[in-house]
C-alpha cells in the first residue's frame, strides 16, 4: 500500500508541470527585470510590490548583476535571443549600443503616453541617434557637485566658497589645520572625469562651449577648454597624500569617516552617504565659478532608462510595467526611497540636500563627454579619463589632453578631422 | 644519454595502454568486435569528454572570435562582412595602434620581469631547498602557499596593503624612517606595472621553485659525486651539472611564463580594473581585448569587431611564439644534455 502511494506521488510530481497552466486558473505573467543596481534591490522590490498589487496578473522579478559584468551578461543574452523582458539601460551611447541593432522595442507616445510629459533634454538620453525613436523611460537625472562636511566647516568657521579663489583659500586653511581638504583620488579615471565635470564648465562657459563642440564649430584643442582643465591642477595639493593611488572606495571612506572635508562627486552619493553614516552632517555646493558674482554651472545628465526587450513574449505586460515607471507615483517612490532625482516630472523632493541639487539644476549644462561624445568607440570619456590621469601625474599638459581627446574622437567625429 | 633514456622510459610507460586495450580486445572477439574496433572504442571513451570540452570551451570561442573579427558591428549587432577591415582599423585608426603597441610592450615587460625576478628567485630557492636545510619541508609548503590562494584574494589583499592612505606598506616604510620612499605604488605610472608584476611573482614563486626542486632532485647523485671527486666546486657543480640537466624544467617554466605573461588578465583586472590605469600604465593585451570587445563600465562602448581582431592577433602571436620557442628550447635541452 505504502509503495503504491509513493509511486502515485512520484508520478504526480513528474506529470504536474506537463499540465497546461490554465488547468488551475490563469497563471500570472512573469516578467524578469535585469539591472546593475545590486545596492538598490530592496527599493525596487518595494516599488514592484506596489505595481503587482495594482496588476494582479503580472509578477515582476528584479534581478541585479554586478555593474562591471552587467554589459557583458546583457549583451550575451540579447545576442543569443534571450535576456529579460524589462532592461535597465544606460543613457545616450549606452542605450544606442542595444537600440541601434534592434534589440529594444521602440516606445512611442501611443504606447507610453506618459512620455509626453518628460522634458526634451531628459529624452535625449533615451533616443536613438540612428532612427530618432525613443527606447526607454528615463529614471533619474544626476548632477555633479561638491559634497562638504558641515561639521568640519562649522568647527573652523568656514563658509561655502562662492568663487574659485575662495575655494582654494578654504582648502589651504583646512590643510594648514591638518585636515585633508579633498577626498578625491585619481586611480579610477572616471572619478577624474567627474572632477572635470564639476570644475571645468564654469571656465569653458558651460552650454555655449558644449553646443559649439558638439556642432563641430570647435574641438577640445580649444584653449577655452584646455585652460578650464588646467584648473584641476590647482586641486592637487589638497587631495590626499598619494592621490594617484586613491581609488573610489577610499575616496568614499575618507569622506564618510570625516577624514576629508570635501568630496567631489555625483548626486547619486547622497543616499549612500546617508545610509553608511547616519551621523554625517553634510551638504552640497556647486563647483565654484571664477568670480563670486557669477551663477555657477553644474554638469547634469540623464542617468539611464528602463527599456523593453524587443523579443519579449509578454509585450503587453512589459508595456504596462514600463508605463508604470513613467508615472509620478513611481517617480515619487524612487526619489523617496533612493534619494535620487527621479526623471519623472512632478515629483516632490523632500530630502533637503536633494532640494539643493534640484535648485542648482536651474543652470545645468550637459555632462560634456557622456551627452555629446559617448556614441561610438573610442568614447570621449575613455580618452579623457586616461589623459586626465596623465595630466594629474604630471605626464601631460592640459593642451596635450585636449589634443589626445580630439585626435581619438576624430575617428568618428567628422568635424574633428577637418 | 639521460634524456634519450627518459624518452625510452616514456615509451615503456606508454606500453601498458595497448595492453589494457588488448585485454578488452581479447574479450572483444567473443562479442564480435575486432581488436582494432575495440581499441577505437576505448579511444573514443577516453578522449571523447576531453575533446568535447576542449571543442566547446577552446576551439569554438577561437573560431567564433575569428568569425566575429571579419564582420562589421553596430553596437552588439553583427552586420556586413568586412574582411580584414577590423584589422586595418586596429593598425591604422588612432588610438588603437598606440594602445596595441603599449599593451604588447607591457606584456613583454611582464614576461621579462617575471623571468628575472620570479623564476630566478624560484631557481635560487630550489637550489637552497635541495641542499636540505633545517625546515626545508616547511619552507617548501610556505613558498607554495600563495599559489593555492585565490587570485582575487591575492589581488584585493595587495591592493589594500598598497593603498596610499590606509595601506600597511607605506605605513611600514614611514615607521622604518623611510617615509621618503612611500608612494602610490599602484597609482604612479612609474611603479604601477612593476608593482603588479611583483605581486604576481609573490603569488607564483612557489610554482617554479617546486618544478626546479623536482628537477634538481632528479639529477643522479653519481654525477654530482663524480664531479666533486674531480674537484669541482659548488658553483661549478651547479653550472656544469645541475643547470644543464634542469633544461626540461626550464623549458616548461619559460613556456608557461610566456603564456601566462601574454594571457595576463585576472590580476590587473582585479587590482587595477579594466582600463589599465594610470593612463594605460598597466594595460596589457588581455585587458585591451576585454575592454574593446565588451566595453568599459559606464564609460566605454563595445567594439566587438576590433576586440575580436585583437583576440585573433593574440592567439596567432602566442601560438607561434610558444610553438617555436618550445621547439627551440627542446633542441637546446638535447644539446645541453
Amino acid at each position: 500500500m505504502m509503495r503504491r502511494v509513493l509511486v502515485f506521488l512520484v508520478a504526480a510530481v513528474f506529470t504536474l508541470p506537463l499540465l497546461p497552466s490554465g488547468a488551475f486558473g490563469q497563471e500570472p505573467v512573469k516578467l524578469t527585470f535585469w539591472s546593475w543596481r545590486t545596492e538598490d534591490k530592496w527599493a525596487y522590490d518595494r516599488i514592484i510590490r506596489v505595481f503587482e498589487q495594482r496588476n494582479p496578473g503580472i509578477r515582476v522579478e528584479f534581478i541585479p548583476y554586478r555593474n562591471v559584468e552587467y554589459n557583458t551578461i546583457l549583451s550575451s543574452a540579447l545576442t543569443a535571443g534571450r535576456g529579460p523582458d524589462i532592461i535597465h539601460l544606460r543613457a545616450y551611447g549606452g542605450l544606442e549600443t542595444f537600440a541601434a541593432p534592434g534589440f529594444l522595442a521602440p516606445l512611442d507616445v501611443d504606447k507610453v503616453p506618459e512620455l509626453k510629459r518628460f522634458p526634451l533634454q531628459t529624452m535625449v538620453g533615451a533616443r536613438s541617434r540612428k532612427d530618432g525613436k525613443i527606447y526607454g523611460v528615463p529614471f533619474a537625472t544626476q548632477t555633479l557637485v561638491v559634497f562638504y562636511n558641515r561639521k568640519i566647516f562649522r568647527e573652523h568657521n568656514l563658509s561655502v566658497p562662492r568663487s574659485w579663489d575662495a575655494f582654494l583659500a578654504l582648502m589651504k586653511t583646512l590643510k594648514d589645520k591638518g585636515i585633508t581638504p579633498l577626498a578625491n583620488g585619481a586611480k579610477e579615471g572616471w572619478t577624474l572625469e567627474v572632477l572635470s565635470g564639476v570644475v571645468a564648465p564654469n571656465f569653458y562657459g558651460g552650454t555655449t562651449f558644449f553646443e559649439a563642440v558638439t556642432r563641430g564649430q570647435t574641438t577640445f584643442r580649444d584653449p577655452t577648454y584646455t585652460n578650464a582643465l588646467a584648473k584641476m591642477l590647482d586641486l592637487r595639493p589638497y587631495m590626499p597624500q598619494g592621490f594617484m593611488g586613491v581609488d573610489y572606495a577610499t575616496m568614499q571612506q575618507l569622506f564618510l569617516n570625516e577624514q576629508a572635508a570635501m568630496f567631489i562627486g555625483g548626486s547619486w552619493e547622497i543616499g549612500f552617504f546617508k545610509e553608511q553614516n547616519r551621523n554625517l552632517d553634510f551638504d552640497v555646493f556647486p563647483g565654484p565659478p571664477e568670480r563670486a558674482d557669477q551663477v555657477p554651472w553644474v554638469s547634469s545628465f540623464a542617468d539611464g532608462n528602463y527599456g523593453i526587450n524587443a523579443r519579449t513574449p509578454h509585450m503587453d505586460a512589459a508595456v504596462k510595467f514600463i508605463r508604470f515607471t513613467a508615472t509620478t507615483e513611481f517617480g515619487q517612490m524612487f526619489t523617496d526611497l533612493l534619494r535620487q532625482l527621479s526623471a519623472v516630472p512632478g515629483v516632490v523632493v523632500r530630502d533637503p540636500i536633494l532640494q539643493h541639487v534640484q535648485a542648482m539644476n536651474r543652470k545645468a549644462t550637459p555632462y560634456i563627454m557622456l551627452v555629446g561624445f559617448r556614441w561610438q568607440a573610442p568614447t570621449g570619456s575613455t580618452l579623457l579619463q586616461s589623459a586626465l590621469q596623465a595630466m594629474m601625474a604630471g605626464q601631460m599638459t592640459p593642451a596635450q589632453v585636449g589634443d589626445e581627446v580630439t585626435r581619438g574622437l576624430s575617428s568618428w567625429v567628422d568635424a574633428f578631422r577637418r | 644519454m639521460p634524456s634519450g633514456g627518459r624518452r625510452e622510459g616514456r615509451a615503456e610507460a606508454a606500453s601498458p595502454a595497448p595492453a589494457v586495450a588488448g585485454v578488452s580486445g581479447a574479450r572483444a572477439p567473443a562479442r564480435g568486435l575486432s581488436l582494432q574496433t575495440s581499441r577505437r572504442l576505448w579511444l573514443v571513451i577516453f578522449l571523447g569528454p576531453a575533446v568535447a570540452l576542449f571543442a566547446t570551451f577552446v576551439t569554438y570561442p577561437i573560431v567564433s572570435a575569428l568569425a566575429y573579427s571579419v564582420y562589421g558591428w553596430e553596437g552588439i549587432g553583427r552586420r556586413e562582412f568586412v574582411g580584414l577591415g577590423n584589422f586595418v582599423r586596429l593598425f591604422e585608426t588612432y588610438p588603437y595602434p598606440r594602445l596595441l603597441a603599449n599593451a604588447f610592450w607591457h606584456n613583454v615587460i611582464v614576461f621579462a620581469l617575471t623571468m628575472l625576478v620570479q623564476n630566478l628567485a624560484g631557481l635560487g630557492l630550489a637550489l637552497i631547498l635541495a641542499r636540505g636545510p633545517v625546515g626545508a619541508r616547511t619552507y617548501r609548503v610556505v613558498f607554495f602557499l600563495p599559489v593555492t590562494l585565490s587570485l582575487v584574494i591575492v589581488g584585493f589583499m595587495w591592493a589594500l596593503f598598497l593603498n596610499p592612505v590606509f595601506g600597511i606598506v607605506n605605513k611600514a616604510l614611514a615607521a622604518a624612517g623611510l617615509a621618503g620612499l612611500a608612494r602610490p605604488w599602484l597609482g604612479d605610472p612609474q611603479t604601477a606595472l612593476v608593482t603588479l608584476t611583483l605581486i604576481n611573482a609573490w603569488r607564483w614563486l612557489g610554482f617554479p621553485t617546486l618544478v626546479f626542486l623536482a628537477g634538481i632532485q632528479a639529477v643522479p647523485d653519481e654525477y654530482l659525486e663524480a664531479a666533486r671527486i674531480d674537484g669541482a666546486g659548488e658553483g661549478e657543480v651547479i653550472r656544469r651539472i645541475i643547470l644543464p640537466l634542469l633544461a626540461p624544467s626550464v623549458t616548461i617554466i619559460v613556456t608557461l611564463t610566456f603564456i601566462g605573461a601574454f594571457n595576463w588578465f585576472e590580476l590587473p583586472y582585479v587590482v587595477q580594473g579594466v582600463s589599465g590605469p594610470p593612463n594605460r600604465a598597466t594595460d596589457v593585451l588581455g585587458l585591451l581585448f576585454y575592454r574593446t570587445a565588451f566595453g568599459e563600465v559606464d564609460t566605454g562602448l563595445q567594439d566587438i569587431g576590433v576586440g575580436s581582431a585583437i583576440a585573433v592577433l593574440m592567439f596567432i602571436v602566442m601560438g607561434a611564439v610558444a610553438t617555436f620557442g618550445a621547439l627551440y628550447l627542446r633542441r637546446r635541452e638535447i644539446e645541453l644534455a
